[in-house]
């Protein structure tokens, strides 16, 4: 297992937050001791399939057939802003 | 006496012998929140006129019919708020929709009222984690009343509702239900639906009852449970009436004692209190056995791997556009997102997305994420051996009793390290309860100690069978 050391910078760029300096420095300390922990699966013999669930159901599927959902303005009811009936979003180009 | 002192059982009686009407239930609990909500904090916000209006409706002749259940703050109720105790959705989120759980429990005439503080995005273990307010344990106002589902556990212990639902991740309904002194159950993974339970760890999460006796627990229970096509995780199995567990002997049940779990570093009253536990159930008739757990001390590890991953990937929908706080100050779309989820989100939930996506992150993965699911595997593993000696697990729930408000606020890890008797059972799917045993002793004052009973999977019946005898004996 790699030694635990987080580039807090990359990894809050990567989580889409804009942490503060002292936010970084807080969090990479206690970020570093929870690894450090953690480590120690590194110890044991993980001889084992990896299971993502604890439940033995794989591929749920249902017929591709349309049923009903949100109408536009249900969809659109939450939304912090809008305009002419759509989400809207810092302009992406110039 | 308040109608919001009473039970569900007691409650469909008074009901249907036409002494009390749904409303005079509602009028009650609305009066226990408006004289004790201000201390004890569980409830974020509640309608009154909107659940009047459905107690009003309501048929009494259904199984749930005309009572009102309070409803942990991250399950959505079409019309109401549902912040997740977090500022991101705070300001202006009103659900559209009914969660699967929700829809069940309406279809068999229960009445959704009020929202309860939890941790932020159900992560935490004493509901301190909530950006909007703090709950106080009814017990002793300067203690936590546990978490995540906090406010569940303390509207129920505080008589502030008449039962409730939470949600269950490594503990979130067990572990306040034993430190507030009320029966917590978390069933099996996919009994009930997580349609519309805003997603913390979706591999772990588990919606159930948190109720003043085990027989409340039992009637909920049923009335939630059941596959929804929403739901792809869901069961689709067969639900069995679990009030046929009540009012049954235990005699010659093997209950487990996993050896790993009876370790010094418990607080020395919880441990009294559960070795009295385990005596009853033997004078009640069943045989102990001790058994091993032999990954139990990964668990923890395992657990701090899993659930951030899974967290880090489920809150990244809340990037300020649909729905969620959106930053004012952001000028350009990465700006927008960084910004809006930095203001929106609290110090706990920022950890663990930041562990979450380290976790995931390129070169790591195989080292944290694939590690983690193989040491899953083993857990579930020892688990399945196990019962193959024993008909249920017992343990305590949580390993000390109530801390005081603020104690372990600096300390996540340490913090962490007190969900290890919970957080396997999440990992392997299995359904368990809490049932409050007695009581520990710190600083003078007796605090509550929950009993934790674990069963084979989809094997609730057991555990209601169990838990109701011990109740009533």
């Amino acid at each position: 297992m790699p030694s635990p050391q987080i580039d807090i910078h990359h990894i809050a760029k990567l989580s889409r937050l804009a942490l503060s300096e002292e936010e970084a420095v807080q969090y990479q300390g206690q970020l570093n001791r929870i690894l450090g922990h953690i480590d120690q699966l590194s110890t044991y013999q993980l001889d084992a399939e990896p299971s993502a669930h604890a439940m033995p159901i794989f591929d749920v599927i249902r017929p591709d057939i349309a049923r009903p959902g949100f109408t536009q303005e249900e969809a659109l009811s939450n939304a912090p802003r809008r305009a002419m009936d759509q989400f809207q979003i810092p302009k992406v180009m110039e | 006496m308040s109608l919001a002192n009473s039970t569900i059982a007691t409650l469909r009686q008074r009901l249907l012998a036409k002494e009390i009407s749904p409303r005079d239930i509602v009028t009650d609990v609305a009066k226990a929140i408006d004289t004790q909500n201000a201390s004890i904090g569980a409830y974020l916000s509640w309608d009154l006129e909107k659940a009047l209006k459905e107690a009003d409706q309501a048929d009494v002749s259904q199984p749930l019919g005309g009572v009102p259940i309070g409803i942990k703050d991250n399950m959505n109720v079409i019309g109401e708020p549902c912040t997740c105790g977090s500022r991101m959705l705070a300001e202006n989120y009103t659900a559209p929709y009914d969660a699967g759980a929700i829809v069940k429990m309406r279809s068999a005439g229960a009445v959704p009222f009020g929202r309860l503080n939890m941790d932020e995005f159900a992560m935490g273990s004493s509901t301190e984690n909530s950006a909007l307010g703090v709950t106080r344990n009814p017990r002793d106002l300067e203690r936590i009343p546990g978490g995540s589902s906090g406010g569940s556990a303390a509207a129920v212990a505080g008589n502030l509702a008449i039962a409730t639902l939470g949600s269950d991740t490594g503990g979130s309904i067990r572990q306040p239900a034993a430190l507030c002194g009320c029966v917590g159950l978390k069933p099996t993974y996919g009994r009930i639906s997580r349609y519309g339970l805003v997603a913390f760890a979706s591999s772990l999460d588990q919606i159930g009852p948190i109720t003043k006796t085990v027989e409340d627990s039992a009637i909920l229970l049923n009335h939630l449970c059941g596959k929804d096509a929403r739901d792809s995780t869901s069961l689709d199995v067969e639900v069995p009436d679990f009030t046929s567990a009540l009012g049954k002997d235990i005699k010659g049940l093997r209950i487990g004692l996993p050896k790993e779990y009876f370790i010094s570093g418990i607080h020395a009253g919880v441990s009294a209190a559960v070795n009295a536990a385990i005596k009853k159930l033997e004078a009640l008739g069943a045989i102990p056995v001790e058994i091993s757990l032999p990954h139990t001390d990964v668990g923890v590890s395992t657990y701090y791997i899993i659930a951030p991953a899974e967290a880090s990937a489920n809150l990244a929908r809340f990037d300020g556009v649909r729905y969620g706080h959106r930053s004012a100050a952001a000028t350009d779309l990465m700006e927008h997102y960084m910004m809006s989820r930095e203001e929106g989100f609290g110090p706990e939930v920022k950890r663990r997305i930041l562990l979450g996506t380290y976790v995931l992150s390129s070169g790591y993965y195989d080292a944290y994420y694939l590690k983690a699911q193989r040491a899953r595997t083993l857990i579930r593993q020892d688990f399945e051996q196990a019962f193959e000696k024993v008909d249920v697990i017992v343990s305590p729930t949580s390993p000390t009793p109530a801390h005081k408000l603020g104690a372990l606020k600096d300390n996540p890890l340490a913090a962490y390290l007190e969900d290890i008797f919970t957080i396997p059972v999440n990992l392997a799917g299995l359904p368990a309860i809490s049932v409050p045993c007695g009581t520990a002793l710190e600083d003078g004052k007796s605090l509550p100690v929950g009993l934790q009973i674990i069963g084979k999977p989809l094997d609730e019946m057991t555990l209601i069978r169990v838990a109701d005898a011990f109740e009533k004996a």
